[in-house]
């Protein structure tokens, strides 16, 4: 069990007579980049509030780095990062007092967060933006001042939803090359996206339909056993099967 | 701890970035003052009156000539006949007629009374009755002054009126007090909450919520500066009551900042609970100005007094924590009571602003299930 940074049985979380999640399996390796599927309303984000200790499941197991999202969410917070849908970081603060802030809140002392706020800057490249407030800088830049700071203190798993939603291709480009530099320092990484070439970058996929996960495996062991000659194929086949509608 | 003043730092800055924010927070109290100190006033100066002296005697020149130095009229017209009364009250500057009867002195001296009939134009119904009240007291003045002198038989019971701890009836000195409720709760209650609100749209909060960070730090984290602002923007109102409009300050200030900051906290929690109820920053923003601003206003005894309110409303308004910072307020400033005589109230204060923070901390934990 040592190895599995995410494992989940029968998660299952239901909103009145709605069954959001509807028990999930899941394994997630260490140091892997997971790639999280499925169509919108599938059901997704419910599972990923679970699994970060935003939402407690309605039935079913699941164990965080180890720990169990029932009785240890507070350990599984300080081994988690988390990089939400939305844009969220500051737009009146600038770069600096961002990271100085989050860093904060993960509990950096003075020291580390130092350290930390020359070595982000540095890696994100955004030593011309050091003074200029988040607000006023290009999306893209943003989503991976974001996706540093996430991982400001160095988490043993990075959650990112949708991180690279309406950013254009050669800055996404870039931001799948920090997650794989991520995922070799050994920090799983677990993802949601709608881009389907972007699932083919992922070590492993499942596909969520109708809050159930349908299929998971390696990309290329997906496409065999779907017979597809890409992920969009077979994501397209499940989807198809869906019942619940858009949104 | 770093997490904590982080929290700090970074609300500062942000208050301090947004022009809209400052704008409220240190424009308003002082806009709020100026206004309510200058245009709304209960006393009146200067209101125009009339007389109509159908006797012509000593006694009523004397009484005509007090009414038109008084600081409170300004006399305007003789009338000669009843018929002219409603035409001048048509015409609309005239307030008051002041009729004295025929033979008012002679009367006076051998009667032992002779009657004075005052008709105001009620259109205006709280004008009328201040005018009408200012013109009773001049004539008792007036009667005292002549029993006093033994020129007129000695007529009955007087009353000896005294008006303690505010003997000029200045509005201000009424007004201040709740001026401070109701800035401390715009400023603690809508500005909270609206600040919270808008980090859960913008979705910070989410962020801070999957973060170690405990979520009652993120209130104290989120509240504290608005507690000092607070702070500094009662020590503000009470520098311009004192220099500008010479309100007395005859309690203890160490004793007045103690209830303030009970008061704040107060608002505060209740500026959470809204934030937890609130998904956006438009519903924070009503709800904050509906449910707690015009409760403030209008219930708490700050303009309308609670005493002449209908009872079921006189119940509700055990419930808003302005009623009863207000009478601590009035109490401190005015009558200069402490604690021993203010117990009730403040007990009353404290038991509202912990049930809130009760209220707000639940509420915001269930956020997190």
């Amino acid at each position: 069990m040592s190895e599995l940074a995410i494992s989940a049985k029968g998660l299952t979380r239901i909103f009145g007579d709605f069954t959001a999640v509807d028990h999930i399996d899941l394994d997630v390796k260490k140091g892997e980049i997971f790639g999280f599927l499925g169509a919108n309303g599938a059901g997704k984000t419910t599972a990923m509030k679970m699994l970060t200790g935003l939402l407690s499941p309605s039935s079913g197991e699941a164990k965080v780095s180890g720990f169990d999202v029932y009785t240890e969410a507070e350990k599984i917070k300080k081994r988690i990062g988390y990089m939400s849908q939305k844009f969220s970081l500051y737009d009146d603060l600038t770069p600096e007092e961002n990271i100085r802030f989050y860093g904060g809140v993960y509990g950096l002392n003075d020291r580390e967060l130092k350290d930390k706020k020359d070595e982000l800057i540095s890696s994100v490249g955004l030593e011309q933006f050091r003074n200029k407030q988040v607000g006023s800088l290009p999306l893209g830049w943003k989503q991976k001042l974001a996706f540093a700071i996430s991982i400001i203190h160095d988490p043993k798993i990075v959650f990112l939803d949708e991180p690279t939603g309406g950013v254009d291709p050669v800055t996404r480009r870039q931001f799948w090359e920090r997650i794989y530099e991520v995922a070799d320092s050994g920090i799983t990484v677990f993802v949601t996206t709608h881009y389907m070439d972007e699932a083919e970058y992922c070590d492993r996929v499942s596909i969520m339909v109708d809050g159930r996960i349908d299929a998971i495996d390696s990309p290329s062991g997906l496409k065999s056993s779907f017979n597809a000659s890409s992920i969009e194929e077979v994501f397209i086949s499940l989807a198809r099967s869906a019942e619940r509608g858009d949104g | 701890m770093n997490a904590f003043m982080g929290f700090v730092v970074k609300e500062f800055k942000q208050i301090y970035r947004d022009t809209r924010t400052l704008v409220v927070l240190f424009g308003m109290p002082i806009i709020m003052l100026t206004l309510f100190g200058f245009a709304i006033r209960n006393e009146v100066s200067n209101a125009k009156i009339g007389v109509l002296d159908l006797s012509k005697d000593e006694v009523t020149r004397e009484l005509i000539q007090k009414l038109s130095v008084s600081k409170a009229f300004e006399l305007n017209a003789y009338l000669d006949n009843y018929d002219q009364i409603e035409e001048v009250f048509k015409q609309g500057e005239i307030k008051e007629v002041v009729v004295f009867e025929n033979n008012f002195a002679n009367k006076l001296v051998k009667e032992g009374k002779a009657d004075v009939q005052v008709i105001t134009d009620a259109t205006d119904p709280n004008l009328a009755n201040i005018v009408q009240s200012y013109t009773g007291a001049i004539i008792r003045d007036y009667v005292q002054e002549i029993n006093d002198n033994g020129v007129a038989v000695k007529a009955g019971i007087q009353p000896s009126v005294q008006m303690m701890y505010n003997p000029e009836l200045k509005s201000v000195n009424l007004f201040v007090p709740g001026l401070i409720a109701v800035i401390l709760m715009l400023i603690s209650a809508l500005m909270t909450s609206i600040s919270i609100t808008r980090e859960k749209e913008m979705g910070n909060m989410e962020i801070l919520l999957v973060s170690p960070l405990k979520p009652h730090y993120i209130i104290i984290g989120k509240v504290i500066p608005y507690l000092l602002l607070s702070v500094v923007n009662v020590i503000t109102i009470l520098v311009l009551a004192k220099f500008i409009f010479n309100v007395p300050f005859n309690g203890s200030y160490g004793f007045f900042f103690f209830e303030s900051i009970l008061f704040i906290v107060t608002a505060l929690a209740l500026g959470v609970f809204i934030s937890s109820v609130a998904q956006n920053q438009q519903t924070a923003m009503m709800a904050s100005l509906a449910g707690l601003l015009l409760p403030t206003v209008l219930l708490s005894g700050f303009i309308f007094p609670v005493e002449s309110m209908p009872l079921p409303l006189q119940v509700v308004s055990n419930i808003i924590p302005a009623k009863w910072f207000l009478i601590i307020v009035r109490s401190i400033m005015l009558k200069g009571s402490g604690l021993l005589f203010l117990w009730k109230e403040t007990l009353i204060l404290a038991f509202i602003a912990l049930a809130f923070i009760a209220l707000s901390l639940k509420k915001f934990k269930v956020r997190l299930q």
